[in-house]
Order: structure tokens, then sequence, then C-alpha cells
């Protein structure tokens, strides 16, 4: 009997949810399709992209190899991976080690400090491109990782989410560790780092996927073609009369393939990434 | 000696503190705040690159911005853009997590991946994506003709009212799933007894979206705020790769026009383009400062 009743309610209670499910299904479709439209794009001829063709085709190796032979593929591919994981490991040195000296250290001037350094998430690129720019011609840095990373080192959001997370680091292995003698960096890499690890993924994640899908700042510091970047060579693409869409959208799923990648194999982390200053 | 050791320790202990954050700071300082005072000085001079020189009347790069039509028409786009797309977005996104943190739903994770999908796409390669399914030969018009809904094609990014509408469809259909993941967290700290409370109370869902999550999210809502405003008066990749600011400038951002002033071929107007910028920073600050100051006075 109990169990009857509970099964009518469980259907009572989904045929409730019906128009939501509606909704999901319609806002899932639209959210996924035009991402699965620029796969099946990357698979046909120019002219069936232009019909309105909906499905893969057979066209992939030879907009594959018109985009090999055309653009710098493996050049753009391997800048871009070489930039964004310099980055990406600067990044996580510099700001976990001001995150962690902002908590676990805090007083109220480091406090005071840090809120002036929040402030800085609201300069924007725009602003400082130009002055920087200037410096890194100055400095010979132009068309350099130097160039492309230093600017993005040390960033107000991911110091403040290593500064939240931080919170949730043990305070009495803290002082354990220094009544046995550890001195205050070998507390911060024999114990912080390893317990921190979850915070570590998925800030690196965050960092390389801005550093790799990052489009402004490239632009202005990476002048030559030799430093071109996915997101610039595919931009560059694009530009023209006659465009050739298969192999543009060859071009584009190259340079999504990794931040796909990292989205499926790590979504919980990118997830926690973005949230992390929610907490 | 007894005294001396432990204020040593402390001593040690204060230093190291500094050490930790000095790398970081030190950072920000030399390449965010440094860089956006010599714009703010640079705001102030005329002439090229290389031979700069104050301006006479001082402020005139910023007077020249008023007069300056396309510099207008970006500002104005950049604010349309603003209105339309931020708040339907937040929407949506509300929404979609509403219904997603509903325990009797099925198939969540699907529907949670599915919508958050469009962030893994960079803003560069999503602007082309619109760009080939809005093309005159593109699959939107040729969904319509078959559809017999339209007789010829649309020029969708060669007018200036419609490209600014794919624009706008374009940024709700990219960070819909970014905002709306904000939610989906900030709801995990929403007691779920609160909902089965109101549910035995009668309330629908309308009434525990409205009264439950809308108010006990505010603090999450007010961030998304600030950031989608931040993201929006900085609107660059979309302008540059999606319309080309075009036609004739009439869907470019403020940010890309800036950039045009500046690195754009012709002239490297580095004076004027930190004044514009400057009003970037102020605008967005103020916003910034008027969104704090609304969810204080609510509480």
């Amino acid at each position: 009997m109990t169990n009857k009743k509970q099964k009518s309610d469980m259907s009572a209670s989904q045929k409730r949810l019906i128009p939501s499910y509606i909704f999901l299904t319609i806002v899932s479709i639209l959210s996924v399709f035009p991402i699965y439209w620029m796969m099946t794009a990357a698979t046909n001829n120019t002219a069936d992209v232009a019909r309105g063709k909906m499905f893969f085709g057979t066209e992939a190796a030879t907009n594959f190899t018109n985009l090999v032979k055309e653009t710098n593929l493996w050049q753009g591919m391997g800048n871009s991976f070489k930039y964004a994981a310099i980055q990406t490991i600067l990044c996580l040195i510099v700001c976990s080690l001001a995150g962690y000296g902002f908590e676990l250290y805090h007083d109220e001037k480091k406090d005071l400090l840090f809120g002036i350094l929040l402030m800085g998430m609201m300069i924007p690129g725009v602003a400082t491109m130009i002055p920087l720019f200037s410096m890194m011609s100055h400095l010979h840095l132009l068309n350099t990782s130097a160039g492309f990373v230093l600017p993005a080192v040390s960033t107000p959001f991911m110091i403040m989410m290593f500064r939240q997370n931080s919170r949730n680091f043990p305070v009495d292995i803290f002082e354990a560790a220094r009544i046995d003698g550890l001195s205050e960096f070998a507390i911060f890499y024999k114990m912080y780092m390893p317990i921190m690890k979850a915070t570590y993924a998925a800030a690196a994640v965050i960092i390389f996927m801005n550093a790799w899908n990052s489009y402004l700042w490239p632009r202005v510091v990476m002048t030559e073609n030799k430093a071109q970047t996915m997101p610039i060579l595919i931009a560059n693409m694009a530009n023209g009369y006659s465009v050739d869409y298969g192999k543009l959208m060859m071009g584009v799923l190259f340079s999504t393939i990794p931040t796909l990648v990292i989205f499926f194999v790590l979504q919980k982390r990118f997830t926690e990434g973005i949230t992390g200053a929610v907490k | 000696m007894k005294e001396k050791k432990p204020s040593t320790v402390r001593h040690k202990q204060e230093v190291a503190g500094w050490l930790f954050l000095l790398l970081g700071t030190v950072l920000i300082i030399i390449f965010q705040f440094w860089p956006m005072i010599s714009a703010f000085l640079t705001s102030f001079k005329t002439g090229s690159a290389a031979n700069m020189k104050f301006a006479d009347p001082i402020v005139f790069n910023y007077s020249r911005m008023m007069k300056d039509k396309l510099f207008v028409t970006s500002l104005k786009n950049t604010f349309l853009y603003l209105i339309v797309q931020v708040p339907i977005m937040l929407l949506v996104a509300l929404l979609l997590a509403h219904l997603l943190n509903n325990k009797d739903l099925k198939f969540r994770g699907v529907f949670r991946t599915c919508v958050f999908l469009p962030c893994s796409i960079s803003l560069v390669s999503y602007s082309l994506i619109f760009k080939s399914l809005f093309a005159t030969q593109g699959l939107i018009n040729s969904i319509l003709m078959k559809l017999h809904l339209i007789s010829d094609n649309i020029n969708w990014l060669g007018t200036t009212s419609t490209a600014r509408m794919v624009i706008i469809i374009a940024l709700i259909w990219r960070w819909t799933g970014y905002n709306m993941v904000f939610y989906l967290a900030g709801m995990q700290n929403i007691e779920y007894s609160l909902y089965e409370a109101a549910r035995i109370d009668g309330a629908d869902g309308w009434k525990t979206f409205w009264h439950i999550t809308v108010p006990l999210l505010k603090p999450v809502i007010i961030m998304t705020v600030i950031l989608s405003i931040n993201g929006t008066l900085q609107l660059f990749d979309e302008s540059v790769n999606l319309t080309g600011g075009g036609p004739a400038g009439t869907t470019q951002t403020m940010s890309h026009y800036i950039y045009n002033n500046a690195f754009g071929t012709g002239v490297a107007n580095f004076g004027y383009a930190s004044a514009m910028s400057f009003v970037v920073f102020i605008m967005v600050a103020i916003l910034a400062v008027i969104n704090l100051k609304v969810g204080d006075t609510r509480d």
C-alpha cells in the first residue's frame, strides 16, 4: 500500500515537472546546437555549409589539409599551449602564495591592502593595454612569452580565490607544524600545497582557459606572425571576402578541442573554479 | 633571553606573512595600477606615440569625445547591449538554476552540462560560429527559407538593427550557463527544507522562486550583475569578430573603437584612446558602486 502511494506521488510530482522538462530540453538543444553545427561544418565543404547542411559530411580531410597548408596551425597551437602553460604555472605559484599570506597571516594592514588590490578587478583591459604595450616595447618583450604572460601572472581574482579557499586550511595543523619547527615557507609547500590540491586544480583550469582564449592582449603584444595564438589565427581566417567555412570551422574546432576536453574531463573543477569566489 | 626568543619568532612570522604576498602585490601594482595611472596621464596628451605633449586645452581629448559621432555610437551600443542582454540573461539563468535545483528532476546532470557547455568555447570561436550561422548564405537563412518564413535571404550582419540583435543573442547564448552555475552554487547554501515547507503550504513554483530563491540569492545575484556589467562594458571580441563593428561602425563597442584608435591602421592615437578608456573605467567603477549600495540598502 505505502509503496503504491509513494509511486503515485512520484508520478504526480513528475507530471508537475513536465513544463520544466520541456523548457530545459529546448534550452539544452539551443545551447548545444551551435557547437554541434560547428563540428559538422568542419566536415563539409563551404558550398554545403552555405546550403544549410546540418549533418556530418566527408570533407574533413580536405578541410584539414587546406587548414594545415594555408595557415600556421601547428605553430598557433604550439604557441597557445606554451603561453597558456607558462601563465598557468606562474599564476598558480604567485597567487596561491599571496592568497595564503593574506588569509593565514591576516591583520588590519593586510586586509586593507587586499581591499585595495581587489579594486584592480575593475580596471578594464582596454585601459591598461596602451601603457603595457609601451612598457613591453621598451623592455623588448613584444612577441615573447614574458610579454604575453606578465600582465596576467598576478590577478586580484585568483588571489581572492586562494584567500577564500585558504579558510578551509586547518589552522591547528599550521600551529602544530610551527611547534615542530617547520619554517614558514616549508609549511606552505609541505602542508598547504598538498592539502589544497583541489583548489589548485580548479584555479589551474580557469587560468588555462583564460590564457588559451585571451584575445585583446595577444593582439596588442604579439605583433608578429610567429608569435600568433589560436584565437588570432582563426580570427584572421575569417577576414576577407570569400571565407571557406569548412576550413574556418575546422580551425575553430582545433582552437576549441583543448578547452572542450578540459570542460568534460574537469567539469567539476571548472565549476568550482568559476564559483570559487561565491563561498 | 627567554623574552627575546618568542618576539624574534613572531617577528619572523610577521616578515614571512608579508613575503608571501609581496610578489603578487608588486606585480598587480606594476601591471594593473601603474598602467591605469599612466593611461590617465596619457589621456591629457596628444601627438603620436613617440612624441607626445600635454594637450592645450588640457581636457582636449575629453571634449573631443563628446563631438565624436563614432564614439557616441559605440557608447550607445555598449549600453544597449548592457540594458537588453544582461537582464534577459540573468533572469533566464536564475530560472534555469531554480528548475535544476529541484531534487525530483531527472537528468539534472545532463541538462546542467548542456546549458553550461557554451562556456567551454572561446569568445573568438563562438563569435565566428555565430557569424557563420547568420551569414547571408548561412544556416539561419536557409532554415527560414525552407520554412517559407522569408522569401529572400536576410542580411543579418549587414543591417544595423539585426546585427545588434545577433550580438545580443550570441551574448545570451555564451553567458547564461556561466551565470547559472553561480546561482546553482549559491542555492547549495539554501536549506532544501525551506522549499519543502513552502510546497506543503501550497506555494507553487513561481511563488517559491520569487519569495525564497531570489531574496536568499541576493548577494550572488549582485555579484553576477557586477561581473556582467563589467564584462559588457568591455566587450571586444564579439564586436571585432562577429560584426567587425559594422555596418559602418554602427554595432561597434567602446573597447573596439578604443582599440582601433590605438592600434588600428593609421595614426596611433594613444592620447585619445587613453581618454576614452578612462571613461570606461569610470563607468565600470560607478556602476559597481551603485550595485553594492543597492545591495546594502535592501537588507
